[in-house]
């Protein structure tokens, strides 16, 4: 009984958040076109959180999915500038989202450094091979092949509002793609339920006979993959990339996961759960700047609406511990 | 119908002969009971047959054939199945998820085919007459019984690359459970060993054992000492054989005369705190009470509600009869010094020098006007209290870590020391120590009663037990049962009284 109020506190408290803006905002909120315009403005975060989930949900974190974004995105910059194939180029950037995601499980699983220190060094260490590979520029303008910019602009047009098109963004297909994969792969199948195993309870993994280092260390590669891919959709919209865009992506992903966490039933990390994160996150941006809210403001606003989110939840279920 | 045997199994770990050359054999559809004192060997033994460690000499043979050693698979794919004291259950999980914890999910194009998954769980879960449980519903809403039941499914069901299971471990498996939840289990284990599965049941509980097994193995020091048919054997029988070695002048010899009357430095009164019920006992100065009982029984929570680490949910404690403060920190303040179990996890900080360890608790009274801090007075103090101790180290300076482990425990005696109690408490003071520092630990136990001091000490080790305590409380799942003196008690009496059956709880 309580679970249910706690399960639906959540839900009703990201409700309210959009009847908020509805009310406030009656032109512009509910409109198709804002509402794609929000989902492609999330879709990166959605990315970077659905696979940070992944991580999660083995009680890990991974803090080097900004960096690992900005050093993507210059990646494959850098290679269009030295002429590759666009396929090539980010072919390569994902790679290195590979290569850093498993390096990081590596670290993680095999020598046993804790993840907060361990990826916290690995975020250092991306977003200075970033700076190093770009020289501290920003690659912009001719370098930037058109389709790749235009990719980001685009999409499939599914009607039309005020005598234009409706375009449903590529980026948006992109996320939605990822989260299927992801809920995929953490809810029906082995290798997610053990993840899940392993995060209840390490010790009973270990004596079930769970590959719990194996099991880390691939996790890792997960958020690797996906915060490069992210970066590499932040270089599409922006046409451009430097070796700071992606920091930002970072906390806020974290703050995502956990505040799905709230409205799970058992308070676990759930795919599903993160994307309502996501989007009450975006909500709340896209809503907020359209109330003229002044940025820095939107900033404080937003992180005591994470603390009271997740503070809540915190207390309520302490309390269903004690009776 | 296959059989386990256990073949001249050793195991040494430094200088301790943890298993010296233990055979015996597990048949088909029998409940064997495992017995033996804390340290006696039952635990190495177990964690070989589960593969996770590997024994020096020896082999386990399972229907003739010989198993991997030192791989918990291998013994997994025998058909040997595991059911530890700590359930692990993984909460967050379903029921049937929790059963599939060590097996493949079947799975239909990849993907996990959850049909498929309950309907196995619940399969599993009938065959043990357990239909009450559904399959689907979340671990952390059962009771440890069921968790316990749940797990148990989890080892019927298989695969096709492994045998059935043909015995089971099962390592104190009532520890957690209540008596309801217990006899659940035993219907359970009948069910089992009517189809034809060997149980090695390992526990401290007497009844149990006595009800359930059809032959008992007994260990002591690591060595076997007999496997008897349960109708030849009894009671008296089973403890002589797990105890059998005599007190041979360790301890110092008894004060005579307590001051009985006066004061108690301690009065308990109907304390109740976690699975404590109603406990009451005084605690003259110069006493030592030993708190005698099973794994489980509750010494350890006694110690920890008096320190004010478990809470109090009713009853009146006095110390020197003043009301004991509830928090650790006012309760050494008072004159309450707790020297915990785990030394090293929750004694000692390893790294830091030991003039911090001894002054720890002791920041504030030895604080120069309270918050600033006095390294010189420090050092004196645990100077003074190491000698008192017969400390023996290099440098105050020096990291605990560096020290032995009875140095260590002379540590946490100087510190208990450094705040001068009026009464401590001790829980296992001389686990892992070894026999010569042990001796200097009983002469210094010995010494602080002398002086006045109430002790409290729980230990396992019995005859440490009756040869240090003036009386000992036997503790029965969190009840005080009894106060007997330790004069004359034997380590079979003693014994006997622990495994005593409770009348009509």
């Amino acid at each position: 009984m309580t679970g249910t109020i706690r399960r639906f506190s959540g839900i009703i408290g990201m409700l309210a958040v959009v009847a908020f803006f509805a009310i406030s905002l009656p032109d512009t909120f509910l409109t198709p076109r804002n509402l794609l315009n929000i989902s492609q403005q999330i879709s990166m975060l959605a990315v970077v959180a659905a696979t940070m989930t992944v991580v999660m949900v083995m009680g890990d974190f991974d803090l080097s999915v900004g960096a690992m974004a900005s050093l993507a995105g210059v990646v494959a910059a850098m290679l269009f500038v030295a002429g590759w194939s666009i396929p090539a180029a980010l072919a390569v950037a994902l790679g290195v989202g590979l290569v850093g995601g498993l390096f990081n499980g590596l670290v993680v699983s095999l020598i046993g450094i804790l993840p907060f220190v361990a990826t916290l060094a690995t975020l250092t260490v991306f977003s200075g091979l970033a700076f190093l590979i770009s020289d501290g520029r920003t690659i912009f303008g001719r370098d930037i092949p058109d389709a790749f910019g235009d990719f980001a602009r685009n999409g499939p047009v599914i009607g039309s509002a005020d005598d234009r098109l409706l375009v449903f963004p590529n980026l948006t297909l992109v996320a939605l793609a990822v989260i299927f994969i992801i809920w995929v792969v953490l809810e029906h199948t082995s290798y997610g339920r053990r993840l899940y195993a392993l995060g209840g309870n390490r010790e009973a993994s270990r004596l079930a006979g769970l590959p719990v280092t194996s099991l880390r260390l691939t996790a890792f590669a997960f958020t690797g993959v996906g915060a490069a891919l992210a970066g590499l959709m932040y270089a599409s919209r922006v046409a451009s990339a430097n070796p700071t865009q992606g920091d930002g992506l970072m906390l806020t992903a974290i703050a995502a996961v956990f505040l799905g966490m709230t409205i799970t039933r058992d308070g676990q990390p759930r795919v599903l759960a993160t994307v309502a994160g996501v989007v009450i996150l975006g909500i709340l941006d896209n809503g907020l700047t359209q109330l003229r809210v002044d940025s820095y403001v939107r900033e404080i606003l937003v992180g005591a609406i994470i603390l009271v989110a997740v503070g809540f939840s915190a207390l309520s279920r302490r309390n269903l511990l004690r009776s | 119908m296959t059989r386990l045997e256990i073949q001249s199994i050793s195991r040494r770990f430094g200088a301790v002969q943890a298993l010296d050359g233990v055979s015996f054999t597990l048949n088909a559809g029998e409940v064997h009971a495992l017995m033996g004192e804390n340290g006696a060997g039952k635990s190495t033994l177990i964690r070989v047959l589960a593969g996770v460690d590997r024994p020096d000499s020896g082999s386990l043979l399972m229907g003739g054939k010989p198993l991997v050693l030192g791989q918990p698979s291998a013994t997994q794919q025998a058909g040997l199945r595991f059911i530890h004291q700590e359930l692990h259950p993984v909460r967050g999980l379903s029921v049937a998820e929790n059963t599939f914890l060590d097996h493949p999910y079947p799975t239909r194009f990849g993907l996990v085919n959850w049909r498929e998954v309950h309907r196995k769980a619940g399969e599993a879960l009938a065959r043990l007459g357990l239909g009450h449980i559904a399959p689907n519903r979340p671990m952390s809403e059962l009771g440890a019984g069921d968790q316990m039941l749940v797990r148990i499914c989890g080892t019927l069901i298989k695969n096709e690359q492994q045998s059935d299971p043909w015995h089971y471990v099962m390592d104190e498996p009532t520890a957690a459970l209540t008596g309801e939840e217990s006899e659940r289990l035993f219907t359970v284990i009948n069910t089992l060993t009517d189809q034809g599965v060997g149980v090695l049941y390992v526990s401290h509980r007497m009844p149990e054992v006595l009800r359930l097994s059809q032959r008992v193995t007994v260990l002591r020091d690591g060595q076997h000492i007999e496997t008897v048919l349960r109708a030849d054997t009894d009671q008296d029988r089973i403890i002589h054989a797990m105890t059998g070695r005599d007190l041979s002048g360790l301890f110092p010899a008894l004060t005579s005369a307590l001051p009985s009357s006066g004061r108690p430095a301690l009065r308990v009164s109907s304390l109740s705190a976690g699975r404590l019920k109603n406990i009451s006992f005084d605690v003259q100065p110069g006493e030592i009470l030993g708190l005698g009982g099973l794994t489980g029984s509750g010494r350890g929570s006694l110690l920890r509600a008096l320190i004010g680490d478990l809470h109090r949910d009713a009853g009146e404690v006095l110390l020197d009869g003043r009301p004991l403060a509830t928090k650790p920190a006012e309760a050494w303040a008072q004159g309450l010094a707790y020297i915990p179990r785990e030394r090293r996890a929750e004694g000692l900080m390893l790294d830091r020098s030991i003039t911090e360890n001894v002054a720890l608790p002791h920041l504030t009274p030895f604080a120069r006007g309270r918050y600033f801090l006095d390294p010189q007075r420090q050092t004196k103090i645990a100077d003074a209290e190491g000698e008192r101790v017969r400390l023996k180290y290099a440098d105050l300076q020096q990291p605990t870590r560096q020290l032995s482990g009875g140095n260590q425990q002379k540590v946490m005696f100087a510190r208990a020391l450094a705040g001068n109690p009026s009464v401590l408490l001790l829980d296992e003071p001389t686990r892992g120590v070894d026999i010569g520092a042990r001796f200097d630990l009983y002469r210094i136990i010995r010494a602080l009663s002398d002086a006045g001091k109430a002790i409290v000490m729980t230990s396992s080790d019995l005859p440490e037990l009756i040869g240090l305590s003036d009386r000992i409380a036997i503790l029965q799942e969190g009840q005080m049962v009894d106060i007997v003196s330790s004069e004359r008690m034997t380590e079979a009496a003693l014994l006997s009284r622990f495994y005593q059956e409770q009348k009509a709880a």
